[in-house]
């Protein structure tokens, strides 16, 4: 049997391109319904003004200011980025999703639109963080160096967990629960590196070891992820 | 084409719960199927399996295409599926929903070319709607679109004329008897009993 509609298709898009319409797809999917924006919004920006009342003004050391951003953009990103999974699953469109696209694709393009939501969130939260708190920031390319890489970290750790816990009840007790102890090496060392920006007269350098330790963790973290991925999201 | 769809043996059971057993068939290109059986009996868990959704307790489904044995994964992209376990995206329009999933899919399709696709379903001027503010049988009108987008070695049609008023079910009678491909129908309608060259009776 010749395939009729062979003439219309232009086989063989590639797998980034496939991974990118499911990105592009859910930037559309949010744009429009607003579903992990306005969850990950609000969190932040309580958060934040709740932190701005308790310390009240004065000035917290380097340490404090590293741990209580992280802090705010990890609970932030698990209020908002396991959103993607989790709708395709409660809307039921993750049947066709899963009959139309590999699992790799769908990865790809989850962790893509993560990643972008995460950035997002974090040029919300950084300006609030540093008005209504205290960010006191001496080294700039090592600041935003520790905040690119622990984010791309957070993003493809909370995607892979967001897609394990789509399918179980008591998703958001089960999503903290899971992703707290995979994320707490990361934490660990995006704050150390954090707090050394914040210090006067720390070299690039200085931070070296904390973002060997990132970059490892995140190469670890995203194979891993693809490697799982395929029997999460097809059993 | 060589093409050949083989249940062999197959039986599913939940803890405490045998759905059904020992179901088996072989299907030619060209010949249809149909699963019928009262409700709870197993006809979507069966449609279920043939989409690779979920895994059979025991046996197994092949799809042959051009001498190529084909199981469960690897049958995916050669099957269209029309089921109410699917639902496409109500934020997106009609178009916008068919370009992604021939997207995700690996083939691009023009605009014009689903528009056609569209008319043909008895969608033609509503493409650019949001699918949320469709009807259910614009929905399943949608769900045939689809289906038939990548033009399917095997076509799966869980509850065929669900929602559908006498035109849409007339469209779905001529999908059916004119597909080239192998296709199943799981239902419990009487009159769609006789589109089976075979028929597995379940429960």
């Amino acid at each position: 049997m010749k395939k009729p509609n062979s003439d219309m298709e232009t086989r063989s898009s590639g797998s980034v391109k496939r991974s990118l319409a499911v990105f592009f797809k859910d930037v559309k999917s949010e744009l429009r319904t607003r579903y992990a924006v306005n969850a990950i919004l609000m969190f932040a920006v309580v958060t934040v003004f709740a932190i701005s009342f308790a310390v009240g003004g004065t000035g917290l050391d380097p340490l404090l200011q590293a741990s209580l951003l992280w802090i705010i953009i990890y609970f932030s990103s698990l209020s908002g980025l396991s959103q993607s999974f989790i709708k395709e699953e409660e809307s039921r469109t993750a049947v066709a999703l899963r009959l139309y696209s590999p699992a790799e694709i769908v990865l790809g393009g989850k962790l893509l639109f993560n990643l972008v939501l995460l950035f997002v969130m974090n040029i919300i939260i950084i300006p609030l963080f540093a008005v209504f708190v205290s960010l006191d920031i001496a080294n700039y390319p090592l600041f935003l160096t520790m905040l690119v890489v622990g984010s791309i970290g957070l993003a493809s750790v909370t995607t892979f967990v967001a897609a394990i816990i789509s399918k179980a009840s008591a998703r958001g007790a089960l999503f903290a629960v899971l992703s707290f102890p995979l994320i707490l090496p990361l934490l660990v060392e995006a704050i150390s590196g954090t707090k050394k920006a914040m210090v006067q007269g720390i070299e690039f350098s200085a931070a070296r070891t904390e973002l060997q330790v990132l970059v490892s963790y995140i190469i670890v973290m995203t194979v891993l992820g693809f490697i799982l991925f395929e029997s999460i999201w097809n059993e | 084409m060589d093409l050949r769809l083989v249940i062999d043996g197959l039986a599913k059971s939940y803890p405490g719960r045998p759905v059904f057993s020992g179901v088996s068939a072989r299907v030619d290109g060209g010949r249809r199927l149909v699963i019928t059986g009262p409700n709870g009996s197993g006809k979507s868990t069966l449609v279920r399996i043939l989409c690779a959704f979920i895994r059979p307790t025991k046996g197994t489904v092949t799809l042959s295409v051009e001498n190529r044995n084909l199981t469960r994964l690897d049958m995916r992209p050669h099957i269209g599926l029309v089921s109410p376990d699917l639902v496409l995206y109500d934020e997106l329009t009609a178009i916008e929903n068919l370009s992604f999933f021939a997207g995700v899919a690996g083939f691009h399709v023009a605009e014009t070319e689903l528009r056609s696709k569209l008319e043909e379903m008895g969608l033609g001027g509503r493409g650019d709607d949001l699918v949320g503010s469709y009807s259910s049988g614009m929905k399943q009108r949608l769900k045939y679109c689809l289906a038939l987008l990548r033009n399917p070695e095997l076509l799966l049609l869980d509850e065929p004329s669900s929602n559908l008023d006498d035109s849409g079910k007339q469209l779905v009678d001529r999908i059916i008897k004119t597909r080239k491909g192998i296709v199943v129908v799981a239902t419990n309608e009487k009159t769609e009993l006789g589109y089976g060259d075979q028929i597995i009776r379940l429960g």
